[in-house]
């Protein structure tokens, strides 16, 4: 037990880092829900193709020798292109594989199947553009490996820190943006009640395809995290990091920012204590156990408000 | 400022509206009577672009509007007070107030938050609950609520849908002195309305909407008067 507890400190600031990029990916389900009511299943790939965008521009810069760069710069320089790319991606899955359905009046099922036919078309043009077998992201121009700091009993890495950081200040720019700005309240208005809103004189296509962008730019950058930590990504690694997302999502209270956050960080967490106190392979039985509690105890999920409250005049 | 002209709108293959021929003039309060299912929200819902007319046109200041986009037809300068007062219910007072005022993002800051304080001058229960979330407001406070945020957008024409429906007894007296306050201050009226009586007592003018036909139209004070009218139409025995 004692060895266990020795451990339990790395184990949370593993959790912690996984959590925050649960959250991140999460966010893109949960505001996209928000708004349309559908589950974009194609999301696990937006953060997988975000990977593989981060990983382009690290090969890239490699290629350039840019060795002399600091550290500082290289991770920006793989967020923005991942975050334009995925976010312009998400954009482009609303118009051609979305809105063409719900705009003539599909039930909710249309856009789900089309979602899940956009995942299995985009896994497979990676497959067939990227080729199947998986690239290592190459690290060498990222922190050195040895800056790491003791934080009671816990050793973290830079690389931690900065992606905890990174997805936290995203957060919260989010925070920020959706409840403060104009833009923040046009979309919560969309959400609520998408005709007012249009009689408020909200562009609702604009709004919609905006928050397209943002959760699956948000998404992308989720990926590019993902790639530093484990170095090894592969196109289908969009499925499971889109199932626990998702599930993050649905355990925080689907449509609710900040209740994909904390689902997120929820997640992460417990996920890294079941690797510390149990055989390691229960990880995910735990994860989904805890998922099934929650639901039976609150079903609109830990910060969810159900279908009825939304629909009160 | 506002005229349609024979318009025909249908829901899937419901023909709800039949012919609807009506005009608002600059500064008059026009009130459109009839029961329930007559078509007087779809007739709103047509002016404003959320449903589109199948004939027939629509016409602001003499221009062709049906068929423009809901945004850019209410950016010419028409707000709703929709029925069920539909306000955002998870956003504060304050925020529905700026939602209000969306169309309006290139008015100078202090405009805006003097428009606010007139809204809460006009409504104080609104300033006393200016941070509490919509949903949690009363009924009538919603319906106050439904009005201030339309004011915000500075309209010139105003639409009413059903501003009495709900509200106990004296407050749609109260309701209806604030209509005719809003128009002597220079805004164009056309308020829908089932309590014929209050309605006509503030409009000038009067249309009776029946089965998706305009099937009566008079001076105010005419229809008040006319016997067999309030009978036929205005539910009176």
């Amino acid at each position: 037990m004692a060895d266990v507890l020795a451990i339990l400190p790395q184990q949370l600031v593993f959790g912690l880092a996984l959590g925050t990029v649960y959250g991140l990916v999460a966010l893109g389900y949960t505001m996209v829900y928000g708004i349309l009511f559908m589950i974009n299943f194609a999301h696990g790939e937006i953060f997988m193709i975000g990977a593989y965008v981060g990983w382009w521009v690290l090969a890239l810069l490699l290629q350039a020798q840019a060795g002399a760069l600091h550290p500082a710069w290289v991770l920006p320089l793989m967020l923005l292109p991942a975050m334009l790319f995925t976010g312009a991606l998400g954009v482009g899955l609303e118009r051609f594989a979305y809105r063409p359905l719900y705009l003539r009046g599909a039930t909710r099922l249309g856009p789900l199947i089309s979602a899940i036919g956009a995942s299995i078309f985009l896994q497979n043009a990676v497959m067939l553009t990227q080729g199947a077998r998986m690239k290592v992201y190459m690290t060498s121009l990222l922190f050195p490996r040895d800056w790491r700091i003791q934080i009671a009993g816990a050793s973290v890495s830079a690389l931690v820190i900065v992606m905890v950081a990174v997805a936290g200040l995203m957060m919260w720019g989010l925070h920020l943006l959706v409840q403060r700005t104009t833009l923040g309240r046009s979309i919560r208005a969309v959400a609520e009640d998408r005709e007012m809103a249009a009689i408020m004189g909200v562009n609702v296509r604009r709004v919609i395809a905006l928050t397209f962008f943002m959760g699956s730019a948000l998404g992308g950058a989720g990926g590019v995290l993902v790639g530093l930590y484990y170095t090894q990504i592969d196109f289908f690694m969009g499925y499971s990091a889109g199932l626990k997302a998702f599930t993050a999502a649905v355990l925080g209270g689907i449509g609710n920012i900040r209740g994909a956050m904390l689902g997120g960080l929820i997640l992460g967490l417990v996920e890294s204590l079941a690797v510390t106190f149990m055989n390691p392979a229960y990880k995910d039985v735990v994860a989904f156990v805890l998922l099934i509690l929650v639901l039976v105890i609150r079903p609109t999920g830990l910060l969810g408000e159900s279908v009825a409250a939304r629909a009160k005049v | 400022m506002l005229k349609l002209t024979d318009v025909v709108t249908h829901y899937g293959p419901m023909r709800v509206l039949k012919s609807v021929t009506l005009e608002v003039r600059t500064g008059e309060i026009v009130c459109l009577l009839g029961g329930n299912a007559s078509g007087k929200s779809t007739t709103m819902k047509t002016i404003l672009g959320v449903v589109r007319p199948t004939a027939g046109r629509v016409e602001l200041d003499g221009e062709r509007i049906d068929g423009l986009p809901t945004e850019s037809i209410v950016r010419r300068g028409i707000s709703l007070v929709p029925e069920a007062r539909r306000i955002f219910a998870r956003m504060t007072v304050w925020e529905n107030l700026a939602m209000g005022a969306f169309t309006r993002q290139k008015a100078p800051a202090g405009d805006l938050a003097d428009d606010v304080e007139r809204v809460y001058t006009l409504f104080p229960r609104l300033g006393e609950r200016r941070t509490q979330l919509g949903g949690t407001l009363s009924g009538g406070e919603q319906q106050m609520l439904a009005i201030g945020r339309a004011l915000m957008a500075r309209p010139r024409l105003l639409l009413m849908d059903e501003p009495s429906m709900g509200l106990a007894p004296v407050l749609v007296d109260h309701v209806f002195d604030i209509i005719q306050a809003i128009n002597r201050a220079g805004t164009t009226i056309l308020v829908v309305e089932q309590n014929a009586p209050v309605a006509l007592s503030v409009a000038s003018r009067g249309y009776v909407l029946q089965n998706g036909r305009i099937v009566v139209h008079d001076t105010a004070r005419t229809l008040l008067a006319t016997d067999h009218i309030r009978r036929a139409y205005l539910g009176e025995d």
